[in-house]
């Protein structure tokens, strides 16, 4: 299977030689399509797998276990373009969300309690940014560091129970419907929108390409790059928490190991999408598809009784493999 | 409303799927226990394979690789859409599975809490399959702990996490029997320590009692990763005859501590039995022979007779079991 | 040269100044802490980090990191244990082979995916932690080694041997050695340090970069693979759903406390010892000072970020330096 998607997507970059391209062939000649290609295959396969699986309704309530991780997917697709990284946003969800259920906790209106959780995680975001641009340290350790300080945070702030009892109209958020789509889904697909208009239409968008091209290019025609990489960590920040309240949402309830190992899946859905480690290169329409992709081969899984055991090796196996096959495509077109 | 139009849109469709479940299709029933890979739940799985092997209901087993509180509700979700009849689930927290729950009960599915309850949200499940008489696990323990040590010195509780529900009941009855029953007047806690059910966290934990306390005559710890941990360091520190650890434990995970006389005795009780009764239970309330209501008696061959207690809870055993050299040879699980 | 080595003797100072300082602040507060018994449980409790954090060290050394040895411990103890419980009747060399040659095997094949595509480590080793994982949960059948399983010498390695010592305590300490003789009088191994410096211009000075990562990484695997016959040894069973897992985070730690720069080509063998040793005290006081388990997280996550913060400081040679090229 890989082999054969890594030979399309070379003929394919083989076309594509560097930025100057009509847009409809930019749009066609990337990893995208190989990651779409795949989301075909996948449910294909799914459906074979298991009878149970083939029914639209049952897919989109079980993408709402992975819609969360998806929409800071997203804001991490910006923060990779433009070369940096970052591991928290998992433990910044956990993080915020305990934050969220303490102050309610402690007596305060929800709508207050949101906010708190909203300012916190821009707060974290500032910090995790503050290492970066201001120290200049690699955002691949810094975040690495936080991660755990920020997960080890939530232990300390909310111990090992469960913080719930919220009012009944903040719980439950992925099953409130429009038609049949869980607001979630609803929520990331405009999200999804919005980030792939803002990189793809706005001059913010094109000089975080520029940025994750060449830092040092990006310094020398004017672009502020350490003002925008603040401003990605502070948004990652941000979707974090957000993302932390809808899971708090989901549940009912917080706990100080929500989401955990969600980095993981993060950089997963990022990577399948077609975005290129190293920067510069990739797009919200990939990361988009992947979220699907996603969804499909863990739910096909899930429901088709496949054990955990393979299940992670196939998480690991596919996070390898498509920063591979991404890498070889765009090793390939740099030539 | 619209939600629930979609769930029947869904529970037809699902039953199409299926081939419509009619009452002479086998009950299929499924098990998640809180994580992959753990002896303990191994042998719940073992009892209700027996129990469906007698009953003649489907029985299958899906399980997360982590206990986090979110771990298992995929697989909740995924065995609904299967059309399973009863989920049999060691919760993984109290509250985090409750709109799952609700939403598999409105379309007929019966939720068991095997092993644990969920306390505060008894309403999201049918009913708890519990092994043992709960308030008995604390005096139980320090009476234990009290014989072999002649009910005089300090000793120490090293348990799970802080807020480890289960564990904090069983806690507070032994410090209510410590202080109550003059039998144990003698007999001082010193401490509580919290090793998290993390091996290397409890291990530092029960050294440090061991260096805090040179007095110490006995550790208590109800949790089968504590009391592993305490049985090895008591043993690495050569102080088997000086400080007697007592808890809960697996006979295979305390097997050679019996054995090379590091601990005397142990207690638990049989989850293989808590496997078997589920079974018998979620078999009889789908096809309608038990009513699942406080004084229901339920029958099972191996075990006798059950009587459904207070919040749809049932008690597989009244008292723990104790293992010691004697009879820990009859044990594997 | 000298200033490499210059700057790598004031860090191991400086942790030595930071350890000493620590014990005498909890010692004051819980005098307790300042025994034979704490060095003793300190001294248990440091082996199983000190030996795969030499692995980590080497990896950090070439400008890379290792974020699955945690699974390879897992998995190596796993399959160590599998041996003994299978067949008793064989020959204990044979599950420390199987420990270190499997672990070996997984590192090699990290070492392989990085070089060969030419990926950032950390992503590739998130990557494997949950592929190997995976398969260490296949190969177990998801079944624990139970503490019978596990031959009696190898339980009495964590408690004497011939010297009064345990022995994996001598273990550690011989790794440590090993390593100290390997980075300093074998070429390759200053090779690893100059593929750090300057991954650039190694190929350059004749360094065959490729092998001598792959090396790096497969010596990572195999120190974690030892380090599963440790934990064995240490705490009697293995589970494959809970041995090794965050065990990288504790070993990465220990090595950036211990002066090992994240970029690369700094560190040694010496301050990687007294960073697992002030990890290891700090293991250790949270419960003699009766703080919750709680914290431990939060404190190994703090204490990276000052390692790093220390680090960068000094490359930018003192606070006044890292403010100025900060801000220009």
């Amino acid at each position: 299977m890989s082999a054969s998607e890594q030979r399309q997507g070379v003929n394919q970059a083989g076309r594509e030689s560097a930025a100057a391209k009509p847009r409809w062939k930019i749009l066609l000649v990337r990893p995208e399509s190989v990651t779409f290609v795949l989301l075909i295959l996948a449910t294909i396969v799914a459906s074979h797998l298991s009878p149970f699986f083939a029914d639209l309704g049952f897919i989109l309530e079980s993408s709402t276990y992975y819609i969360e991780f998806a929409i800071v997917a997203l804001v991490l697709t910006l923060v990779i373009i433009a070369g940096e990284i970052d591991l928290s946003p998992a433990a910044m969800m956990a993080l915020t969300a305990c934050i969220f259920g303490t102050v309610l906790k402690a007596g305060a209106p929800v709508p207050l309690a949101m906010a708190a959780s909203l300012v916190s995680g821009l707060a974290l975001g500032a910090f995790n940014g503050f290492f970066v641009t201001v120290l200049r340290l690699p955002s691949i350790i810094v975040t690495i560091g936080t991660l755990i300080l920020y997960r080890g945070l939530a232990q300390v702030l909310a111990g090992d129970k469960s913080i719930g009892s919220f009012p009944s109209w903040f719980v439950g958020i992925d099953y409130r419907m429009v038609g049949i789509v869980p607001v979630p889904v609803i929520i990331f697909v405009l999200a999804s929108i919005a980030l792939g208009l803002f990189l793809g239409i706005t001059i913010y968008g094109r000089q975080i390409y520029q940025i994750g091209t060449s830092e040092m290019a990006a310094i020398h025609a004017g672009i502020r790059v350490r003002r925008i990489k603040m401003g990605l960590f502070l948004a990652s920040g941000l979707v974090s928490s957000i993302a932390g309240l809808m899971t708090a949402s989901r549940l009912g309830s917080v706990r100080y190991d929500l989401a955990s190992g969600g980095e993981l899946t993060m950089v997963l859905i990022v990577m399948l999408g077609g975005t290129y480690i190293f920067g510069g290169r990739g797009s919200i329409l990939g990361t988009f598809l992947a979220t699907w992709l996603l969804v499909i081969i863990a739910t096909g899984m899930t429901v088709a009784n496949i054990a955990i055991n393979a299940q992670l090796t196939v998480m690991g196996l596919l996070l390898i493999v498509s920063i591979v096959a991404t890498n070889w495509i765009y090793a390939r077109s740099q030539r | 409303m619209l939600r629930n139009k979609w769930m029947l849109v869904a529970a037809l469709g699902a039953s199409l799927l299926t081939g419509a479940a009619y009452a002479a299709d086998p009950v299929k029933i499924v098990y998640i226990p809180k994580n992959t890979g753990n002896p303990y739940f191994d042998s719940i799985i073992k009892g209700f394979e027996d129990g469906c092997k007698k009953l003649g209901c489907e029985f299958t087993t899906v399980a997360p690789a982590t206990a986090e509180a979110t771990s298992q509700i995929p697989f909740l979700t995924a065995q609904l859409q299967r059309g399973v009849d009863v989920v049999a689930i060691s919760p993984n927290s109290p509250d985090a599975l409750n709109q799952v729950f609700d939403r598999a009960r409105s379309k007929g599915t019966i939720i068991l809490s095997v092993n644990s309850d969920m306390p505060g949200n008894e309403d999201h499940r049918d009913a708890a399959i519990l092994p043992v008489d709960f308030t008995k696990t604390g005096p139980s323990q320090v009476e234990l702990l009290g014989s072999q040590i002649g009910y005089e010195g300090d000793i120490a509780i090293l348990s799970a996490t802080t807020d480890a529900p289960d564990q904090n009941v069983w806690i507070a009855a032994m410090k209510d029997t410590l202080e109550k029953d003059p039998k144990y007047a003698k007999m001082k806690l010193v401490t509580i320590a919290y090793g998290d059910d993390d091996p290397q966290k409890s291990t530092t934990e029960a050294e440090a009692l061991l260096a805090n306390y040179p007095n110490l005559r006995g550790i208590i710890s109800p949790t089968t990763v504590g009391v592993a941990a305490a049985a090895q360091v008591v043993e690495t520190a050569k102080k088997a005859d000086k400080v007697k650890v007592v808890g809960l434990g697996t006979p295979n995970q305390m097997r050679r501590f019996i054995e090379n006389g590091t601990v005397d005795a142990f207690q638990l009780w049989s989850p293989y039995n808590e496997g078997l009764l589920a079974a018998y239970f979620a078999v009889g309330v789908k096809n309608g022979t038990i009513k699942n209501e406080a004084g229901t008696v339920v029958e099972v061959p191996e075990l006798g007779k059950v009587t459904i207690g207070d919040k749809s809870v049932l008690k597989t055993q009244a008292d723990l079991t104790t293992f010691d050299k004697k009879n820990i040879g009859d044990f594997n699980f | 040269m000298s200033l490499v080595r210059r700057l790598a003797r004031a860090r191991e100072a400086g942790i030595l100044v930071m350890l000493v300082l620590f014990s005498l602040v909890v010692g004051l507060i819980e005098p307790r802490f300042l025994s034979g018994e704490t060095v003793r449980i300190v001294l248990l409790a440091i082996p199983l980090i000190m030996v795969a954090a030499m692995g980590e060290m080497m990896v950090l050394l070439a400008r890379h990191v290792d974020l699955s040895i945690g699974s390879i411990l897992g998995f190596s103890a796993i399959a160590a244990g599998m041996v003994f419980r299978d067949h008793p009747e064989w020959p204990l060399f044979i599950g420390f082979a199987v420990a270190i040659l499997s672990g070996a095997a997984l590192g090699f094949v990290n070492g392989l995916i990085v070089t060969l595509f030419r990926l950032p480590s950390i992503i590739v080793t998130l990557g494997t932690l949950s592929l190997y994982r995976g398969l260490l949960f296949i190969l177990s059948g998801s079944k624990q080694i139970d503490p019978n399983d596990i031959p009696e010498p190898i339980i009495r390695m964590a408690q004497t041997s011939p010297f009064g010592i345990p022995w994996i305590v001598i273990i550690a300490f011989a790794v440590a050695l090993a390593t100290w003789l390997f980075l300093t009088f074998t070429q390759v191994g200053r090779q690893i340090y100059a593929i750090g410096s300057n991954p650039g211009a190694a190929p350059l000075r004749g360094i065959r970069v490729v092998p001598v990562t792959i090396l790096v990484f497969t010596l990572s695997g195999a120190l974690a693979g030892l380090a599963g016959i440790i934990y064995a040894a240490r705490f009697g069973y293995v589970n494959p759903g809970i041995t090794g897992v965050g065990f990288e985070f504790t070993v990465i730690a220990a090595v950036v406390i211990g002066g090992v720069s994240i970029n690369g080509g700094i560190g040694s063998v010496a301050g990687t010892m007294l960073g697992v040793l002030f990890l290891g005290a700090v293991q250790v006081a949270l419960p003699i000072l009766g703080v919750s388990g709680f914290w431990q997280n939060a404190i190994y996550g703090g204490i990276i970020l000052i390692a790093l913060v220390i680090d960068r400081t000094v490359r930018a040679g003192g606070i006044r330096g890292l403010l100025a090229r900060g801000t220009a």
